[in-house]
């Protein structure tokens, strides 16, 4: 049973890896055929040219029309300079989607949101709600055994607690205990044994 | 048949003391007898070796076949555990290639059967290429949102994008028509926190208000990202690149290539890139790709079930990594091919070269950078170098190899120190110190202000008259009417000097605190860092030259190519040999360094210059030290690597290396027939072997097969409770009859089906040349040493990496002349030509301190002192 559950789990965690992935994708591919308004621009760069001195342009332009002679208005020379002045001037198609880059950031910052909301509860609420629920006996005990205010420290107990009682709940604490046991084992052997990473 | 009997699914418990243990679907497909085929396993070539490997296994089998064919049918049962591994175990190549091979022609057997077995073998002959293309988008996608949002938290220290919060500095100005040629990076969107905050954009106030916010924003990154990494996934810290060299040459790390490792990596990377610390996002980029290849390959059977089919994933992914990190695809495949893999047949480089392709695809479809192109600093040149160039470009060798020396010495025993001292216990404090130490003083200094990959950028590129930072403070001939390309040296200004100053400082700066940020428990890499400190150099170098070369323009080198107006230095390539040279230094890769490097610039004019630096960086590292960084954290870690790379030039023979020792007690042996389920299981609690060889009988010790120690507990286990009879004085049978017993005996307990009937074995006289070439090429776990067909000993890997640290240490004896061992290990025959008494595998005749010990198998957990 316990395996089923890891296996789901597991087939879950894939799956919306793969959605990520094809969402960002998608996106990359939808923004790009939208061409956002915003989203493309003709940048041309003039240096100093006589009396004139250094300038930037940028307008949103087709890439056929992405010139000089399209982009630089007002032309700052006359006559027969403009040809010279136009040949100095770099001009550059570029293009960018606002609709990645905005996804992308909303996407990151709500998982490490997340991410912190969730390290804040196992290290801060959790121990109190334990304290609570267990009583003080019991978690002076465990931080004997521990010896220091890890988070997950009481995760043997409620492993072996939670072996008895069967049902999704459980299973569910059950998944995570052990995920906590596994966090707890690398965590001792990255910081204080030293054997792997340092 | 009572041995099937004995695996019942439902089976599971945690007894080995490992939290972590496999996951229960994996399945038993080593049937008794599978004798392996060495010929061809080292290439594993699964259609061809097909026809071969069926006759040779009917050969060696002989009478067993009829059993072990049923033993394969009635396996179809997942059965948990036997046949998979511990953490921190080493592989078994050779058998998980046996298994695959088998498995494959089960398939392959059943396809004429249905239609949904012929579906069956299609899925699983595409699966490999499925798993890469998924491994190959997956990293192209994680990749492109590790660049966005990086470059937006990078931007997040200065200031803040006020129209749109989800642009970076570049993307927030891109539309704005306010830009300046000399401002180029200022417009109103962007406002800066002293802006935001005290309202005033210049002045010392404001800008005493930046630099706080910097350090503030800097600190807190660092902070979250190390308490990230602390409390959910602790393996994700560091580069991962030794790490994933150790796993694909056949060492078990479980959860290192996890879920959370790859989420918590991903996260993270963004952070600690944006706190500023000199570190790259590369390295972590090839780690956060073998995850996803891991992950993906739990989706295909083929893959999850067989550790070694694993690690042919692990490499194409690897080279997917790359190719994401760099916008290299081919430097990515040479990269797995020269740094990472192991074992890397020519299906494996097909597959990276598609993943490394699927990949770079996905990252340009989401063009993160805006440059439609996969880097950030992709330059283009197109002036010509010249002859004499060669100097310095060899010059930047020199000193590429001298920084990666010095790193790799500093950073080595800087980790030591980490790991043998208190020090390392305040892995929270390390991190914030050195990342308040590099706020602090990068502020002040333009080039450490900036993310290392935007002043790679302006290091390498060019100077136009397009450009106009203070490196490009050139003093200007107004009225020359040549068009753009083509510009002349011309004499530095004053902007140049100042900026030259400010790089020389920069590149102290960079030095020291990359040897100290490598290594702290946030994912670091070492690429960008190493090929910034280069470019500085290299820029400096090629300024350096460039005046040189127009304030002395009739010197005779300079005569011919440099005259009065002629454009014959370019500095940024400059930058460029000397990054590639720096990054030479410490990885010491040649090829595939050179080639990330031309598909970067996207010029094939450079390889030469390219070329001659990497190697002089290569032979000036390798003078100092033999090993790349990676390699040297591997040996710090005490990771059972074996170095393809390295030589063995040893005289010394296999009796030398083999546990037992001389003054041991006799090694461990299991017998074929005559010991009860309760001997074996004082033999298992007494000692922690990781398996036993058995042999005949204690009178002829001649060898049976190789039971491993896991796989005996298992089953052991699940016949107590699955088979009746079972009690501690049944007999344990390997052999392929049982004996007769008397009447009222209990029923004996088959297991041959675990055995090892086709163990490597070697002979006690076998030079460690030989043997060492075995265990790299075969990715041998274990092998036996024999004389006269009796089992002596035992080597493995950790012996043979024991073996070659002692001699590294000590330096070699002189040859022992051949009668030396001799007289160690004496026949089994007397002098007068009769066997010598035995007993207990000793032979009667020798003293007590000539007693026999099997060492434990790789055990990393103590291996402190490798």
């Amino acid at each position: 049973m316990a395996t089923l559950w890891g296996g789901l789990l597991r087939l879950g965690s894939l799956l919306s890896l793969s959605c990520l992935a094809l969402s960002v994708l998608l996106l990359a591919q939808l923004s790009d055929a939208a061409k956002n308004f915003e989203d493309v621009r003709c940048k041309c760069i003039c240096p100093p040219y006589k009396e004139n001195s250094g300038h930037i342009y940028n307008k949103n332009i087709s890439q056929k029309d992405c010139d000089c002679l399209h982009v630089v208005e007002p032309m700052p020379v006359r006559g027969p300079d403009v040809e010279a002045y136009c040949l100095r001037c770099e001009c550059k198609y570029e293009e960018r989607s606002s609709v990645t880059i905005k996804v992308t950031i909303i996407i990151y910052l709500s998982i490490l949101g997340l991410l912190l909301l969730y390290m804040v509860y196992l290290t801060l609420v959790e121990p109190i709600l334990k304290r609570r629920l267990f009583g003080h006996a019991q978690l002076i005990q465990s931080d004997d055994d521990i010896g220091d205010h890890q988070p997950f420290a009481n995760a043997h107990d409620v492993l072996a607690r939670s072996r008895s009682r069967a049902n999704v709940l459980n299973k569910v604490e059950y998944a995570q205990q052990r995920w906590k046991l596994q966090v707890q084992e690398q965590r001792k052997s990255v910081f204080d044994r030293h054997v792997v990473l340092s | 048949m009572e041995s099937e009997q004995l695996f019942h699914r439902g089976y599971y418990r945690n007894s080995y003391n490992s939290i972590t243990s496999a996951s229960s679907d994996e399945e038993l497909l080593d049937g008794a007898g599978v004798i392996m085929d060495f010929q061809t396993s080292e290439d594993d070539n699964l259609l061809d070796g097909d026809t071969a490997v069926g006759t040779h296994y009917t050969m060696t089998n002989g009478g067993s076949i009829n059993s072990s064919t049923h033993l394969l049918d009635l396996l179809d049962e997942p059965i948990p555990g036997v046949g998979t591994y511990d953490d921190f175990h080493t592989i078994d190549w050779v058998r998980e290639k046996c298994k695959d091979r088998e498995r494959h022609r089960r398939i392959n057997s059943k396809k004429k059967e249905s239609a949904w077995e012929m579906t069956k073998s299609l899925y699983d002959a595409w699966s490999g290429w499925l798993v890469v293309t998924l491994t190959g988008l997956a990293s192209g996608a994680l990749a492109g949102l590790i660049d966005i949002a990086a470059d937006w938290m990078t931007d997040l220290k200065e200031g803040i994008c006020l129209s749109a919060l989800w642009y970076n500095h570049e993307q927030c100005c891109w539309g704005s028509n306010e830009t300046t040629f000399e401002e180029r990076d200022k417009c109103p969107q962007w406002k800066t926190w002293a802006e935001l905050i005290i309202g005033q954009a210049e002045g010392p106030g404001s800008y005493i208000m930046n630099y706080i916010m910097y350090i503030f924003w800097a600190l807190s990154f660092a902070f979250l990202a190390v308490s990230l990494v602390k409390v959910f996934a602790p393996y994700a810290c560091g580069s991962g690149i030794p790490e994933i060299k150790t796993i694909l040459s056949g060492f078990i790390i479980r959860g290192y290539l996890g879920k959370w490792t790859l989420m918590i990596k991903t996260i993270t990377l963004v952070l600690a890139v944006a706190s500023g610390l000199s570190l790259g996002k590369e390295g972590p980029l090839v780690h956060v790709a073998c995850c996803c290849g891991n992950i993906f390959s739990y989706l295909f059977p083929k893959y999850s079930t067989n550790e070694a089919k694993k690690r042919e994933v692990l490499s194409a992914a690897s080279a997917a990594g790359v190719s994401v990190a760099f916008g290299a695809p081919i430097g990515g495949v040479l990269f797995s091919l020269e740094e990472v893999s192991y074992y890397f047949p020519l299906k494996t480089l097909w597959r990276s070269f598609f993943a490394a392709l699927v990949a770079a695809f996905v990252l340009r479809s989401i063009n993160p950078f805006g440059n439609s192109r996969l880097v950030l600093f992709y330059v283009e040149y197109h002036t010509p170098w010249y002859l004499f160039e060669l100097f310095p470009f060899i010059l930047l060798g020199v000193f590429g190899g001298l920084w990666g020396a010095f790193f790799i010495r500093a950073n080595i025993a800087w980790c030591r120190r980490r790991k043998s001292t208190k020090f390392g216990k305040y892995p929270v404090l390390e991190v914030i110190i050195v990342a308040a130490i590099t706020a602090v003083i990068a502020f002040p200094n333009p080039y450490t202000r900036l993310n290392t990959s935007e002043l790679i950028k302006e290091l390498f590129t060019d100077c136009g008259p397009l450009e106009s930072s203070s490196l490009c403070d050139y003093r200007n001939d107004m009225n020359a009417s040549k068009i753009v390309d083509d510009i002349p040296d011309r004499p530095a200004g004053i902007g140049v000097y100042s900026a030259i100053w400010q790089l020389c400082l920069a590149l102290i700066f960079k030095i020291i605190m990359t040897v100290f940020t490598f290594g702290i428990k946030v994912p670091s890499g070492l690429f960008i860092p190493s090929m910034a400190i280069g470019a500085i150099a290299g820029r400096i170098v090629g300024i350096a030259v460039e005046q040189l070369a127009y304030y002395h323009h009739d010197w005779f080198i300079f005569k011919e190519w440099c005259e009065v107006g002629a454009d014959c230095i370019t500095p940024g390539l400059y930058a460029m040999v000397g990054a590639a040279a720096c990054l030479g230094g410490v990885t010491r890769m040649t090829v595939s360094l050179v080639v990330i490097v031309f598909e970067l610039t996207g010029g094939l004019e450079y390889i030469v210059p390219l070329m001659a630096a990497v190697m002089t960086s290569k032979w000036v590292g390798d003078a100092f030290g033999r090993e790349g960084i990676y390699e040297a954290h591997i040996r710090l870690n005490g990771y059972p690597f074996l170095d393809a790379k390295e030589e063995f030039t040893h005289t010394t023979l296999a009796a030398d290396v083999m546990r037992p020792r001389r003054n041991d007690p006799p090694l461990a042996v299991l017998t074929q027939d005559n010991m009860t389920v309760d001997d074996i299981e004082n033999m298992i609690n007494e000692t922690s072997y990781n398996g036993f060889p058995v042999i005949m009988s204690k009178e002829s010790q001649r060898l049976v097969g190789f039971a491993l120690r896991r796989d005996l507990t298992i089953a052991i286990e699940s016949a107590r409770k699955k088979q009746e009879g079972i009690v501690g004085s049944s007999r344990v049978c390997f052999a392929q009859h049982t004996p007769s017993l008397p009447a009222e005996s209990p029923r004996p307990l088959k297991l041959r089906s675990i055995l090892d009937m086709s163990p490597f074995t070697v002979t006690d006289h076998t030079p460690m040349e030989i043997v060492v070439d075995i265990f790299r090429k075969l990715g041998l776990r274990q092998c036996l040493v024999t004389h006269n067909g009796i089992v002596l000993g035992i080597i493995t890997k950790k012996n043979i990496l024991e073996h070659l640290e002692q001699l590294k240490q000590h330096v070699e004896p002189l040859a022992p002349p051949w009668h030396y061992n001799k007289k160690r290990y004496p026949p089994a025959y007397g002098p007068d030509g009769k066997p010598r008494p035995r007993f207990n595998n000793v032979q009667l005749n020798l003293t007590d301190e000539e007693r026999e010990e099997m060492e434990e198998e790789v055990y990393l957990l103590n291996s402190t002192t490798l």
